[in-house]
């Protein structure tokens, strides 16, 4: 049985169509990624799979309980960790991990063990009001609260927004672990680096999947061989590349410009003969593999130029 | 300059800290950081959760005082001269940006009455801007209609529009697109090659790659500061968000 299903929901807001006719199945122990910018409907969609908003349109599962008609199966075996921080502030850590432990008719005692690695780490605090804490350790704490019930299924909400790249990696080194005990994982991100720490993903972007596969699965459907170029003069060079003829898309990607080229792509030798005679020196042309990032743009067809 | 506090400071320098320190109780949030930031450098301040970034930004803007140590920024004294910085100095951030309830123009118009930028300058400009941003149909549209990539590339193009001499950037891409997030990253280069000096914060270490020069703030302090390409030589990394592991690995106090 799927962990989580989804099939055609669409949901719109007066003007705005947060959701689009979206299908998605998650196993059970998977790390399923949503993955795409903000105002995407990654939001809208964990809302209607934890029962507290209703699609307009299209039907959906979680742990084969409807999330109609059996709302409340579905809000026992579930632990939701939403994008704002929705703990209470004026009770201490530990009062907080009591509350939610209470609220599911169990006591944190019960099951420690699923939460030890994480509280551990926000022990020394316990008796520190939650408004009181860092972004990280609200965050941990969150994740806690989410866990106390043993849900079988995870909703993570952009948990990493606005955190740094080490707390990041930490924060997903935690994921992994909750994944060998069994759980199902659905999570979304706006990082596209997250992505390959996922089992699958879903690219989306205005309410739509643009794609859903393997990480590996996205990245080797990217369609064209994708060129990293450098130079002395990188800010030069974007300019100059977007000018050349046969380049068909270019972006800035840190140290390096990516670029794909239309139909009929030029030998290396003629690109580095143009960016020669427009002045640029230690030219370095080399085919790479692309990542989920470079497939986001690509598949939503968004290009600089446009 | 104030006489209590003035210094002589090469004309290209744009921000000079000294000993820079703020201490809440026995808590160092910014403990001695020493830097300086040249006209028209896009500087990266890096740093993990709780690192001291955010409090050491809040001085620099002139929105708090120093416990111990000293800077200028736009050739005046943070703990002096507050006031004359606010005028010379931009900022966006992620979560403060532009009124929702105003128009565009609207809220062009009332930052750049904020700022001083003369009466019969501000129309012409405003024009200019929203041609060069493509947003001309939008102009009496309210900012809360707009995606979130535009509302991000407006805020900036309002944060400099009174021509300051630094502009800080607080996280300004934070869950954009990738296609947006490199235009927002093309206005930061077209605001620095006019001069303007750019102060930017960012999770993301491919921006880091775009700096000029990036510090890495650990614990309170500025464990390293370099151009990029001078940071992976010396730690020996393929990338910034390596050398940015390397460093913020060893930090005692996590966000």
């Amino acid at each position: 049985m799927a962990a989580v299903k989804a099939d055609q929901l669409f949901k719109r807001y007066k003007k705005v169509q947060a959701l689009n006719g979206v299908s998605l199945e998650v196993g059970e122990g998977e790390i399923f990624g949503i993955i795409g910018p903000d105002g995407a409907g990654k939001t809208t969609l964990f809302r209607i799979l934890t029962t507290l908003i209703l699609a307009d349109e299209g039907t959906a599962s979680v742990n084969g309980f409807d999330v109609v008609k059996q709302y409340r199966d579905i809000r026992e075996c579930v632990g939701y960790m939403p994008g704002r921080f929705s703990l209470y502030q004026d009770l201490t850590v530990e009062e907080n991990l009591n509350f939610f432990a209470t609220v599911f008719r169990t006591t944190v005692a019960e099951n420690y063990d699923l939460i030890k690695d994480i509280y551990i780490q926000i022990e020394p605090f316990k008796h520190r009001k939650a408004g009181a804490l860092s972004g990280g350790m609200k965050q941990k704490l969150a994740l806690c609260c989410a866990l106390i019930h043993k849900p079988t299924v995870l909703f993570l909400d952009e948990p990493t927004t606005g955190v740094d790249p080490v707390s990041r990696k930490e924060f997903w080194n935690m994921l992994k672990r909750l994944k060998k005990q069994g759980i199902a994982i659905l999570v979304s991100t706006p990082y596209m680096d997250e992505a390959s720490l996922c089992d699958r993903i879903a690219l989306i972007q205005e309410g739509k999947f643009l794609k859903t596969d393997t990480p590996q699965g996205i990245v080797s459907e990217f369609g064209t061989t994708l060129w990293s170029v450098k130079s002395n003069q990188m800010s030069k060079l974007l300019n100059d590349l977007r000018q050349f003829e046969a380049v068909e898309t270019c972006f800035a990607f840190g140290d390096t410009h990516h670029i794909t080229f239309k139909k009929e792509p030029p030998t290396e030798q003629e690109l580095n003969e143009y960016l020669h005679l427009k002045g640029h020196k230690y030219v370095y042309i080399r085919p790479i593999e692309a990542n989920v990032e470079d497939c986001f743009m690509r598949l939503s067809g968004k290009t600089l130029q446009s | 300059m104030s006489q209590h506090q003035s210094i002589t400071m090469p004309e290209d320098v744009v921000i000079l800290a000294t000993d820079l320190t703020k201490t809440y109780g026995d808590f160092t949030a910014v403990d001695h950081i020493s830097f300086e930031v040249k006209k028209g450098e896009i500087f990266g301040f890096l740093g993990a959760n709780g690192a001291g970034k955010t409090t050491a930004m809040r001085m620099l803007c002139g929105l708090s005082k120093s416990s111990s140590g000293q800077a200028w920024v736009a050739g005046f004294d943070i703990n002096h001269q507050s006031e004359q910085i606010k005028k010379r100095i931009g900022y966006m951030s992620q979560r403060f940006a532009l009124y929702e309830d105003l128009q565009v123009w609207e809220n062009i118009r009332l930052y750049a009455g904020i700022y001083g930028v003369p009466e019969r300058e501000i129309g012409p400009k405003t024009d200019a801007l929203l041609h060069r941003l493509g947003f001309e149909r939008e102009k009496n549209s309210l900012v809360k209609s707009l995606p979130l990539g535009w509302k991000q590339k407006l805020s900036f193009s309002v944060a400099i529009f009174h021509n300051p001499s630094i502009v800080f950037l607080d996280e300004p891409t934070g869950g954009v697109d990738p296609a947006t997030r490199r235009q927002f990253w093309e206005l930061i280069y077209q605001a620095a090659d006019r001069g303007i000096t750019v102060f930017v914060t960012t999770h993301y270490m491919d921006e880091a790659e775009y700096c000029d020069r990036v510090s890495i703030m650990v614990d309170g302090r500025i464990d390293a500061l370099d151009s990029p390409g001078n940071l992976k030589k010396k730690f020996g990394a393929k990338n910034m968000d390596e050398v940015f592991h390397q460093l913020a690995r060893g930090a005692s106090r996590k966000g």
